[in-house]
């Protein structure tokens, strides 16, 4: 068969409809184009793809199984290693991972993994009648009588409590907010990620047994140590990496300078695009600039066209080459039309008598000397200032872990910038029984490594509690052999 | 979640955390008074939020699905009924909703408590002041402030008779109380700044000051403490949204600094306040909060 040099191109809403709603970007693939893109797929032996999966899908198999039309048996062999494919075909930065190793793409495009990831997840929840997947594999009865509290509901928090229940522990999920998903759900907004599917994977983890409890901030509502003394085996602290970082420049607290985190908020969690019918207020927005080019930004940006802004555009200190975000989102927010200022850096926001946002004072910057995150530090150019007129600045140039637990939880060891220390191969912190993940450890990562870091922990807890408790530990399951089998030999 | 679990045989102190947990707040209204024409008393039933609550911390209320969320002052908070008690004043859309809550149903989403307690010391004579609903909240730190061993004076305003609340409940806590009321209809006439400045006149030795109420309230106590050089505390209650550090939208500028009132706060030295910023901030959206106050009115009738 001659092979395609090109993938399937991804069908979209036109972005001039789509900036008046919050519908999915999107499509996804029709049947035939998922079969015609799998079949792009040369099989390797060697597997280069699976290396750059942080969860390790074994990739080739369950393109295989895409490309012989075996769709449900395509999301059986994904979901042996990733327990929310429908929400990573939708949001995992693929060009970094897998199909930056693509063999194809040496020669042409990668195989679209992240695409027909996705739509062998939607296949299986169109063909399960809208039965959420249940579990049948067996529960150890024994272990029902052990309580792990996970705190946060984010993808790390659910995929060690989806894990642990599936094994018969009692998890029980704390959230601070009035709804689950952490930054699925306040953070990435509905165009990328749309809710029926988020809500989906949250009925599918209590389905299995994990209680949620909402509104309880662990270190304000009860601390580590009450849960640990109060009846709880283990703990797994999955608290993201919450905390906006600011810019402290002046006029940082005018009326229009809000955080990435405020404005997703608002507009994702507390729905305030639908003001008055939800009773969160947004003050609508005319010329907007968003500082910053992650994929906080990129959501910032493209929920602010979508509220009625007139012009959009991102700051961004460094250039094109450095931007963190997903190519997707940058390509997308691009052809949304919105403008980008590259190598250009703010250094004070600027209001009128009554305190409102009028301007910004920029200096333009230039590539130097790479830093120690090995990209080229950015130097003002000096004599560059210039004035932009804004009425709403975003500032979306970061997130560190929220210091609520750190502060109130004695003896747990964090890093310089606040995240927790774990052993990597447990999830285990400084403290016997206390396990975490995700971004509060890494600091802002992906919604994979979170996950990745879900399923080891939950490895880690099994194993700690049967050692506490003195009880059998049981062997590798066949899957993991499996799939760590076939890396080695092919 | 099991309804009525402050019905169990245990009080909801003798429960061990994991069955309190399991079992959930359900966050019924066990009991509703109306304290004045505005202001509305709710005890709910919460034994994780019971638990924990200190003076000075608060709530983040929702009142509905569709509904903002609000910060609002934990009033009291009984530890072996398992309920805390909140007062609020309706004065916009989200209070009136959340007035429309009837004892025996459930508020939506409770989540505290937030903030950080209230410093509580021995510092010798203190005075507690408290305007309009503020008074509310007054309660649980007077009477922390009497417990460390302080001489209490108590300085209740508000605008007229009807709405100073907690009269008696105050007197008890108190070694003194002084009411003020804009109108005269009741105490003093005039406002709270009156007494406090006339006694820091007569040289009376005066080491600590809380002041709790409406801005501007709170500012004017400060500032006529301000040339006394006595430490003025005040607790602030911008736009929040999370109240757990997350959104930055309770930014406030203390002493140059910025903080987020929800962790760092609510209780800031109020001669380090930066007032003006804070009023500008709590207006950002006053024209959305009027046309959602006008429609949940309409609702109303
Ligand atoms: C706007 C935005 C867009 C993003 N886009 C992408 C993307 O396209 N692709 C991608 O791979 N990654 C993306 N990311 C990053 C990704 O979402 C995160 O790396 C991932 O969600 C981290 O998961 P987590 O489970 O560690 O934490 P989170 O998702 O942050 O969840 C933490 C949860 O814990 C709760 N919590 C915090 N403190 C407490 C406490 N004390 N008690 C109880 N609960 C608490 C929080 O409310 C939250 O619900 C994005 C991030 C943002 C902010
Ligand atoms: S590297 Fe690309 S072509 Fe090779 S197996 Fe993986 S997805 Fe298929
Ligand atoms: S209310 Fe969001 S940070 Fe304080």
């Amino acid at each position: 068969m001659s092979r395609i040099k090109e993938r399937q191109p991804m069908p979209q809403q036109p972005a001039e409809e789509r900036i008046k709603n919050f519908l999915e970007v999107a499509l996804g693939y029709s049947e035939e184009q998922a079969l015609a893109e799998a079949q792009r797929c040369l099989s390797c032996k060697k597997k280069p793809c699976v290396e750059g999966c942080p969860v390790m899908v074994d990739i080739p198999e369950f393109v295989a199984l895409a490309a012989e039309g075996k769709f449900l048996e395509a999301a059986a062999s994904l979901k042996k290693n990733n327990s929310l494919p429908a929400i990573c075909g939708r949001v995992c930065p693929q060009e970094e991972q897998c199909e930056k190793f693509c063999l194809l793409g040496k020669t042409g495009q990668p195989v679209a993994i992240g695409r027909i990831e996705r739509f062998v997840a939607d296949y299986e929840a169109l063909h399960s009648n809208g039965n959420i997947g249940e579990y049948e594999g067996p529960k150890d009865p024994m272990l029902a009588k052990y309580g792990v509290a996970v705190v946060g509901s984010g993808p790390a928090g659910l995929t060690v409590a989806g894990d642990l229940a599936k094994m018969g522990y009692s998890v029980t999920i704390f959230e601070a907010l009035h709804d689950t998903g952490g930054v699925l759900r306040y953070g990435i907004p509905e165009f990328r990620l749309p809710r029926n599917i988020l809500n989906r994977e949250i009925e599918y983890v209590q389905s299995l047994g994990a209680k949620i409890v909402k509104n309880v901030v662990i270190g304000k509502t009860v601390t580590i140590d009450e849960l640990l003394s109060g009846g709880f085996d283990a703990v797994f602290v999955a608290t993201g990496a919450g905390a906006p970082q600011m810019m402290n420049i002046p006029g940082e607290n005018l009326n229009g300078v809000l955080s990435g985190n405020e404005w997703l908020t608002r507009i994702n969690l507390m729905r305030a695009f639908r003001f008055p019918e939800y009773g969160t207020p947004l003050k609508k927005p005319k010329k907007v600039a968003v500082i910053g080019a992650g994929n906080t930004a990129m959501d910032c940006t493209r929920t602010a066209l979508r509220v009625g802004a007139e012009e959009v555009a991102i700051v961004y200190r460094r250039s094109r080459a450095e931007m963190p975000a997903r190519a997707e989102e940058i390509e997308n927010a691009e052809h949304e039309g919105v403008k980008f200022h590259l190598l250009t850096n703010p250094i004070r926001f600027i209001g009128d008598d009554k305190g409102w946002l009028v301007s910004m004072e920029c200096l333009k910057m230039e590539l130097g000397e790479p830093d120690d995150s090995g990209r080229r530090r950015p130097v003002p150019i000096p004599g560059s200032e210039f004035i932009m007129e804004v009425d709403t600045a975003i500032i979306a140039i970061g997130q560190t872990p929220n210091p609520l637990i750190r502060t109130t939880t004695e003896g747990l060891k964090t890093t310089r910038w606040g995240g927790i220390v774990i052993d990597e191969a447990t999830g285990m912190t400084s403290i016997p029984g206390v396990f975490a993940g995700g971004d509060a450890v890494t600091g802002a990562a992906t919604v994979i490594t979170a996950m990745g870091a879900g399923k080891i922990a939950a490895k880690g807890i099994d194993k700690y509690i049967r050692e506490k408790y003195g009880l059998p530990v049981p062997s590798e399951e066949p899957v993991q052999e499996e799939s760590k089998g076939n890396g080695q030999n092919p | 979640m099991k309804p009525d679990t402050h019905d169990c045989a245990l009080t909801a102190a003798e429960r061990s955390l994991r069955e309190i947990v399991e079992a959930g707040a359900t966050n019924k209204v066990l009991r509703k008074e109306k304290l004045s024409d505005t202001i509305v008393l709710f005890e709910l039933d919460n034994p994780l939020i019971a638990r924990n609550a200190v003076a000075g911390q608060f709530v983040v209320v929702r009142p509905n699905t569709l509904g903002e969320r609000i910060p609002l002052t934990i009033s009291d908070a009984d530890k072996v009924r398992g309920t805390i008690t909140i007062i609020f004043q309706v004065v916009g859309r989200t209070t009136m909703e959340l007035a429309r809550i009837k004892e025996g149903e459930c508020v939506p989403d409770v989540c505290g408590p937030l903030g950080t307690p209230s410093e509580i010391e021995n510092y010798g004579t203190a005075i507690c002041v408290g305007g309009g609903v503020g008074i509310a909240f007054l309660r649980p730190i007077t009477k922390a402030l009497k417990e460390a061993g302080n001489e209490v004076i108590t300085i209740l305003g508000a605008r007229e008779k009807s709405l100073l609340i907690l009269e008696n409940e105050m007197r008890e806590l108190s070694d003194e109380l002084i009411l003020t009321t804009d109108d005269g209809s009741y105490g003093i006439k005039g406002v709270v700044t009156g007494p406090i400045k006339e006694m820091l006149d007569s040289g009376r030795k005066i080491d600590y000051i809380f002041a709790i109420g409406p801005m501007p309230m709170m500012r004017a106590v400060a500032e006529t403490t301000r040339p006394y050089g006595v430490k003025t505390v005040v607790s602030l209650d911008p736009i929040m949204i999370d109240g757990t550090g997350m959104c930055g939208g309770c930014r406030v500028t203390v002493g140059g600094q910025t903080k987020f009132t929800c962790v760092d706060g609510p209780d800031f030295d109020g001669h380090e306040v930066d007032w003006d910023e804070l009023k500008i901030r709590k207006a950002y959206y006053f024209a959305e909060e009027q046309a959602a106050k006008e429609m949940a009115a309409k609702e109303e009738n």
